[in-house]
């Protein structure tokens, strides 16, 4: 018999539940998350299995709901947060940096602040310029936050075990694309780490540093490529802080050129960083000008042509992969 | 404003030392005045400007070794308006006008520069090179200025200087016998002046860079015929009866007018094969080739051949080898040479098959005139001077056709030698 056909939605909530049934501190708290079901579907059924004390819907208050699960977390319960998007998170942005990043460090040790933040990001859905944007990069720029970017079904199946155990806050990224994305998941893994970069496709040519919504064009993007004869490599960053930097540079310094596929805005954003490090490291090892494939620099258009044309698309990154190796082509 | 660049003197330049300025800020500078002396492996040089104007500033001082095509100095053009303190390089021609010194022929099959920018793009000086391949050229010990870059603009990559080192490996093992061997040392006294001399060590690499990329990019093909020179030598006894011992001809200038007119009639073999293709020669301007003492060998040129007079030639000639000697050859004179000869003078061999200087598509040898049995235009035998005359030519630019007429037209001038 060959193992089930599940969506990322699937494993995000089967992640949720192996929390709840293995711990009864866990609890989930968000806008929609019971009766609704999540916005994205991921908690539906959970109310019934686990009752409201333990799948809790929230008034529509990121500050106050946040907030709260800091308390919790203080207190010793281990919640997890939905915040429907990230652009609403923004609304939660001075809990999230002014008390769960910054408590254990102002407590001298004191208080630990094991709270688990989910949040969708991203676009692709026609869901326009408040519901679309990729803002995980500036929760990146946070010391004392741990960001996670699953990608794979397995990634968001088993990270949320080891981000409830972690005693700072962990803030998970789901691409809303994502969610319906179907696979089988790998029955040999039943945990994954929360440190390191993972190289998802080897190559010899070019490094591919990307994570999230973007893997899958890259992946196919380096399908594309190996057509033509340059074999890439794809690096899953799936922690965006800290940065898995050994892994990155450990193959750019193998394929000497780098191209980081991110779905924010440039300017100052996660590829700006990763680009930074690998000019800081790996300068002399270089043999191509770092790249970018970023989102074009708008707010998100709502009309699906201009939608897609501001997203990295997989002809983008091939073509910026070309104009590296091949650019008489 | 124009901006007067290390000059490449030479396809196996890649830097160079500024030794002296010889003007300074505020300096009126004329064309092919020489400005500056720089430092290469080929000695100490006299570099000359290529532009009318005024020296606003010197970029560089003394003792500094940098690449070719960095700038060294900025010129105003006559009639400028004095410029801002720093501008940035100017895009490349299409403005030549606005070079001191153009790229030069001879530095460009293998430093081809890179596409131009997009018009609004400042240009950096020198070649693009990626850090990983200039490391990597450094371990190898290939000058960058030979490899030839196919990253993004142009740059030079990690690829490219290890294709460049496996070219120079695999001619390694049997290094070509280069025209050095050939040439004799000319009577003439070295005047060694310290500043001046060259680097025999040096100079050896940069013949051997040359002669193996010759030998690695030029299909060469070669052929010889036998010249007799009983009417060239008797016009020269003739001529030289009515001359005082140091104006007398020696028989190098009938050789070497008489292969600059032939290029005349033959101007396909007079130039260079760059980026490809061939780019004929701007005028005739035939390089020379010296032996130096200490085991080194240049070419310098002398610029038109074909429209200077036996005289001229005879002094433009003894002055050449007395400065390649000391050291003071001009940047125009190490870089313009449209074609080489080599000749063995009187104690060499009979003949020679030269190897080509590249760029440039042929190189023409003179072996030592030697009396031998000659069969004439009546059928008689007679002990005649002759000599063998020999051309090695690039195989992609010309075919033996060609090459059997530059050889057969030499022959018909130095058959007439009244007329050279």
């Amino acid at each position: 018999m060959s193992a089930p056909i599940v969506t990322y939605r699937e494993c995000c909530k089967q992640g949720i539940r192996a929390a709840l049934l293995a711990d009864p501190r866990v609890f989930l708290m968000g806008e929609d998350v019971g009766r609704y079901g999540g916005c994205y579907a991921v908690s539906k059924g959970l109310l019934e299995e686990f009752g409201p004390e333990r799948i809790r819907d929230t008034p529509l208050s990121e500050s106050a709901f946040v907030g709260a699960g800091i308390g919790a977390a203080i207190a010793g319960m281990r919640p997890i947060v939905e915040i429907m998007t990230v652009n609403f998170s923004l609304l939660a942005l001075d809990q999230i940096l002014n008390n769960a990043a910054t408590i254990p460090h102002m407590s001298g040790g004191q208080f630990a602040v094991p709270l688990v933040i989910r949040m969708a990001t991203g676009g692709g859905r026609q869901l326009a310029a408040q519901h679309s944007h990729s803002l995980e990069g500036w929760y990146a720029h946070i010391p004392g936050l741990k960001i996670l970017a699953p990608a794979t079904l397995e990634d968001a199946r088993y990270m949320l075990a080891p981000a409830l155990l972690d005693p700072n806050p962990v803030l998970i990224f789901e691409h809303i694309m994502l969610y319906n994305m179907e696979g089988v998941l790998d029955p040999a893994v039943t945990s994954v780490d929360i440190e390191k970069a993972a190289i998802r496709r080897p190559g010899r040519d070019v490094t591919l540093v990307t994570y999230g919504g973007s893997l899958f064009k890259t992946l196919e993007a380096a399908e594309d490529l190996a057509r033509e004869g340059v074999e890439a490599e794809v690096v899953d960053l799936r922690v965006l802080r800290p940065l898995d930097q050994e892994t990155i540079l450990a193959s750019v310094r193998r394929t000497r050129r780098c191209v980081i596929v991110d779905e924010g805005w440039r300017s100052g954003s996660l590829s700006a960083e990763i680009g930074m490090r690998i000019g800081e490291e790996a300068f002399y090892e270089l043999d191509a000008p770092l790249r970018r494939v970023c989102a074009v620099e708008v707010p998100m258009p709502y009309a699906g042509h201009l939608e897609q044309a501001a997203l990295p698309s997989r002809e983008r990154i091939v073509a910026t992969v070309r104009a590296l190796l091949r650019p008489g082509s | 404003m124009g901006l007067f660049r290390m000059p490449s003197l030479g396809a196996d330049m890649e830097a160079g030392t500024l030794v002296e300025w010889l003007v300074k800020p505020g300096d009126k500078v004329k064309r092919g005045q020489v400005v500056a002396v720089v430092e290469t492996q080929k000695g100490a040089i006299e570099v000359e400007c290529f532009e009318e104007g005024t020296v606003e500033e010197l970029l560089l001082a003394p003792g500094q070794k940098v690449p070719v095509e960095t700038p060294m100095a900025r010129i105003r053009a006559a009639g400028e308006a004095p410029g801002p303190a720093a501008v940035p390089p100017p895009p490349p021609p299409p403005t030549p006008a606005a070079e001191c010194i153009e790229p030069r022929p001879a530095a460009a099959p293998s430093a081809a520069p890179p596409p131009p920018p997009p018009p609004s793009a400042a240009r950096p000086a020198g070649l693009k090179v990626s850090p990983a391949a200039r490391r990597r050229a450094l371990e190898l010990g290939v000058p960058l200025d030979r490899v030839h870059g196919t990253g993004p603009d142009g740059a030079i990559t990690v690829a490219d200087v290890e294709s460049a080192a496996r070219g120079a490996a695999a001619e390694a093992p049997s290094p070509p016998p280069t025209p050095a061997a050939a040439v004799p040392p000319v009577a003439e006294p070295s005047t060694p002046v310290a500043r001046r001399g060259f680097d025999p060590v040096e100079m050896r690499k940069a013949i051997a860079a040359a002669m193996s990329r010759s030998k690695r990019e030029i299909p060469h093909y070669y052929l010889a015929s036998t010249v007799a020179m009983h009417r060239a030598l008797a016009f020269l006894e003739a001529t030289n009866r009515e001359r005082p011992p140091p104006e007398r001809l020696l028989p190098a200038v009938l050789l070497l007018k008489a292969t600059a007119l032939a290029l005349r009639e033959v101007p396909q073999l007079n130039g260079f094969w760059i980026d490809g293709g061939f780019r004929p020669g701007p005028g005739i301007h035939l390089g020379w080739a010296i032996a130096l003492r200490g085991g080194g060998l240049v070419a310098p040129a002398i610029h038109d051949v074909d429209k200077l007079a036996l005289p001229k030639l005879m002094a433009a000639l003894r002055d050449l080898v007395g400065r390649a000697r000391s050291g003071g050859l001009k940047s125009s004179e190490l870089a313009d040479a449209t074609l080489t000869i080599t000749s063995l003078g009187e104690r060499g061999a009979e003949s020679v098959l030269p190897v080509i200087y590249p760029p440039q598509v042929a190189m023409v040898g003179f072996g030592a005139i030697v009396t031998r049995p000659w069969v004439d235009e009546a059928g008689g035998l007679a002990a005649r001077p002759v000599v063998q005359v020999s051309l090695a030519a690039d195989h992609r630019a010309s075919d033996g056709h060609l090459g059997s007429r530059l050889l057969a037209a030499i022959d018909d001038h130095l058959q007439r030698p009244e007329t050279l």
